[in-house]
C-alpha cells in the first residue's frame, strides 16, 4: 500500500503507462462526479423545492421553483389552517442543470430549430466562431511570428518595435470594439480584428523571447562553418526555435478563444458565444452548459490534433523529450 | 620510496630534434603577433591576453594549456573570429583574421550539433551554406562521416548519439569545409576517461592522414603531451605565454608512451608551470574541523 502511494507521488518521476491513463481519465471523472453528487443526491445542496402539487397555496404553480424556507412556511400555514397541503421535491436552482439534462441538451441543441428566423442553428454558430478564430489567428501569426523572430534576432528591431508593442499589449482588446465596428463594418471583420488585437501583441513578445532563448553556441558553430546573415536566420534561427514556436502558438491559440466572447458581442451578433448569451436570456441553462462544453471539447480536440501534428513535423523533438 | 630520476624535458633524441627542425622549416600557417585582449567589466579593466606571439606551422599539432582564467578560451575564440581583439595581429596564411569563416573550423566542448538535422545534414551544413549543390555535398559528407566511422548513423539525429559519437560528428562537420586550421576548444572535456582516450587516438589518426593543422585547448596535461608537437603554456592574470614546450616524445604516438621518461619529464615540467607549489594547508586548520573523536574505533584512516 505505502509502496503504491510512494509510487504515485514520487517527485518528477513518470507514472507507469497504465496508471497514467487511469489518472488522466480521473481528471475528467472527478469534476463529473462532484457535479453528479450535487445534482442527484438531495441532501448535499438542493436549496430549492420544485412544486409538484400547489395544494391550497395560491401563487404556487406546478413545476415552480421556490426557496425551501418559503415552501416550509407555506406548508406550516396550510397545516394550521387545515387546507390542502402543497407537495414538492427538493431541487437545484435553474442555473445548475443535472448532467443528463446537459447531455440531452447537447443533442437537442443541434436538432432544435432557432426560435427566430433570423437566428442561426447551433452548428452554423459554431462554424462562424471557428472562422473568426481562424482568420484572426492566421493574420496575427502571419505578421506576428516574423516580427517576433526579427525582434529576437536583431537588437535593432527589438528596440524599434518592442517598446511600443509592450505598451499596446496593456490596452484591453475589447476597448477597441466600437472603433473596429466603425472602421470595419458590422460583420466578421471587426470580430477578426478583436481576435487580432488580443493575440498579436502578446505573440510578438512571446516569439521574440523564444527566439532569444536559442542556444547562442549554435549560432557560433554556424558562423565558424561559414554561414552568413540570411543563412543564419533561415537555417539556424528558424529551425532552432521552430519546436518552441509551435508550442507558443498552441498556447496563444487558447488565448484567442478567450477573446472570442468579446469579439462576438460586437457588431452583428453571431457565433457560439452569442448563442450562449441568447440561451442564458431564455434561461435554457442546459443549452448554455452544453455550448460551453462544446467550446472546451473543440479547443481540446484542436490542441490534441496540433500536438499530434507537431510530433509528425518535428521528429527530433519527440525522443529528445523522452531521453 | 625511491624517486625516479627523470631526464630534463629539454633533452631530445636525434630523431626528435631532427623532426622539429623539419617542422619549423615548414611554412607558417597561423601567425599571432602582439595579440592583446582587454575586457571592460564591472570590476573595471581586465587584461585577458597580453602580448601573445606565436607561430603555428603547417600540419602541426599545437596544444594550449594553462590554469583557469588564463584566457585560453578567449584566445581560440579570437582566432575563430568569434571575439574581437583589442590590438595585435592574427594572420592566417598571411591574411588578417577578423570575423568567422570556413577557413577555420571549430569544435566546441558542448558539441553544438544542430538538433533538427540528421548526422548527414549536420555535416553537409557548411558545404550547403557556402552554396555547394545538395548532391555533391551529400557525396562529400558521406566520405567525412565514413572517416569518423559513423556511416551507420548518418540518418540518426544528434540526441540518439553518445557524447563521443556527437563529437566525432562535430569533427567531421568542421573538416568537411576543408579548413586550413582546426580549432578545438576542450573538445573532449565532457567525455569519460575511456571515451576520451579513444577520441584522442581517432583524432591522431585523422591528423596523420589529412592535410590539417590543429590548435587544441585542454586542461588535461596527459592529453596535451600525448597529442601535441608543441605545447603553448599560458599563465593567468594576465594571460601571457609562459613557455612553449617542444614535446620530446617521439612520433607517431601510442598510449604506451605515457609512462616513458620523456613523457613524465614533460608532465613534471607542465605541473610545475601550471600548479606552482603552494603553501600546504596547516594542520591547525584541520583540527578545527576534526569531527571524528580520538576514541572512535576508526580514529584515523592510516
Amino acid at each position: 500500500m505505502s509502496m503504491a502511494i510512494s509510487q504515485l507521488f514520487s517527485v518528477r518521476r513518470e507514472l507507469k503507462p497504465k496508471t497514467r491513463l487511469l489518472v488522466m481519465i480521473f481528471s475528467f471523472l472527478l469534476p463529473l462526479l462532484v457535479w453528479s453528487l450535487v445534482s442527484y443526491v438531495p441532501f448535499i445542496w438542493h436549496p430549492k423545492m420544485e412544486v409538484t402539487n400547489p395544494g391550497s397555496v395560491e401563487y404556487f404553480t406546478k413545476g415552480m421553483l421556490v426557496d425551501r424556507d418559503v415552501f416550509e412556511s407555506e406548508l406550516q400555514n396550510t397545516v394550521k389552517q387545515g387546507k390542502p397541503q402543497p407537495e414538492g421535491i427538493r431541487a437545484n436552482p435553474v442555473y445548475l442543470p443535472a448532467p443528463h439534462q446537459v447531455a440531452i441538451a447537447f443533442y437537442t441543441a443541434f436538432t432544435t430549430e432557432p426560435k427566430l428566423r433570423s437566428e442561426k442553428w447551433l452548428h452554423e454558430s459554431l462554424w462562424d466562431s471557428i472562422q473568426v478564430i481562424f482568420w484572426g489567428f492566421l493574420i496575427s501569426s502571419l505578421v506576428g511570428v516574423p516580427l517576433g523572430i526579427l525582434c529576437g534576432t536583431y537588437d535593432f528591431f527589438s528596440k524599434l518595435f518592442e517598446p511600443f508593442v509592450e505598451f499596446f499589449r496593456y490596452l484591453p482588446a475589447p476597448a477597441f470594439g466600437a472603433l473596429a465596428v466603425a472602421i470595419l463594418g458590422i460583420y466578421s471583420a471587426p470580430k477578426i480584428a478583436i481576435i487580432f488585437i488580443g493575440t498579436f501583441f502578446q505573440q510578438v513578445l512571446i516569439v521574440s523571447n523564444t527566439t532569444r532563448k536559442l542556444d547562442p553556441s549554435l549560432l557560433e558553430a554556424a558562423l565558424t562553418l561559414g554561414a552568413k546573415r540570411t543563412t543564419l536566420l533561415f537555417r539556424v534561427v528558424v529551425p532552432g526555435i521552430i519546436t518552441n514556436l509551435y508550442k507558443d502558438l498552441r498556447v496563444l491559440l487558447g488565448w484567442a478563444w478567450t477573446y472570442l466572447i468579446v469579439a462576438e458581442l460586437i457588431g452583428a451578433s453571431s457565433g457560439i458565444t452569442w448563442f450562449i448569451t441568447q440561451q442564458a436570456r431564455y434561461k435554457n441553462f442546459d443549452n448554455v452548459y452544453a455550448a460551453i462544453m462544446m467550446i472546451g471539447i473543440l479547443g481540446l480536440s484542436i490542441d490534441i490534433i496540433l500536438a499530434w501534428l507537431g510530433r509528425r513535423l518535428f521528429p527530433w523533438e519527440r525522443e529528445m523529450a523522452k531521453s | 620510496m625511491t624517486k625516479i630520476e627523470l631526464p630534463s624535458y629539454l633533452e631530445q633524441t636525434e630523431d626528435v630534434k631532427d623532426r622539429f627542425q623539419r617542422l619549423k622549416a615548414r611554412p607558417v600557417i597561423l601567425e599571432i603577433d602582439g595579440l592583446h585582449k582587454d575586457f571592460e567589466s564591472r570590476q573595471g579593466h581586465v587584461t585577458a591576453l597580453k602580448n601573445i606571439n606565436f607561430e603555428v606551422h603547417r600540419r602541426e599539432f599545437v596544444c594550449v594549456i594553462g590554469p583557469s582564467g588564463c584566457g585560453k578560451s578567449t584566445l581560440i575564440r579570437i582566432l575563430a573570429g568569434l571575439e574581437n581583439k583589442t590590438s595585435g595581429k592574427v594572420l592566417l596564411d598571411g591574411k588578417d583574421v577578423s570575423e568567422p569563416g570556413p577557413d577555420r573550423g571549430m569544435v566546441f566542448q558542448g558539441y553544438t550539433l544542430f538538433p533538427w538535422l540528421t548526422v548527414k545534414r549536420n555535416v553537409m551544413f557548411g558545404l550547403e551554406a557556402r552554396g555547394q549543390g545538395k548532391f555533391s555535398s551529400e557525396e562529400e559528407a558521406r566520405q567525412w562521416i565514413d572517416l569518423v566511422g559513423l556511416s551507420k548513423f548518418e540518418d540518426s539525429y544528434p540526441h540518439q548519439l553518445s557524447g563521443g559519437m556527437k563529437q566525432r560528428v562535430a569533427i567531421a562537420r568542421a573538416l568537411a569545409n576543408q579548413p586550413r586550421i582546426l580549432l578545438m576548444d576542450e573538445p573532449f572535456g565532457a567525455l569519460d576517461a575511456q571515451t576520451r582516450a579513444k577520441m584522442q587516438s581517432y583524432l591522431m589518426g585523422i591528423w596523420q592522414n589529412i592535410d590539417i593543422t590543429i590548435l587544441f585547448i585542454t586542461h588535461d596535461l596527459d592529453e596535451a603531451i600525448y597529442l601535441a608537437d608543441r605545447i603553448l603554456v599560458l599563465k593567468a592574470h594576465p594571460g601571457e605565454v609562459q613557455e612553449v614546450i617542444e614535446v620530446p616524445v617521439p612520433q607517431p604516438r601510442s598510449p604506451d608512451q605515457m609512462l616513458s621518461p620523456e613523457f613524465l619529464a614533460t608532465k613534471k615540467r607542465l605541473e610545475d608551470l601550471i600548479h606552482p607549489p603552494e603553501e600546504e594547508v596547516s594542520d591547525d586548520h584541520m583540527n578545527l574541523v576534526r569531527m571524528v573523536p580520538v576514541t572512535d574505533d576508526v580514529s584515523s584512516v592510516f
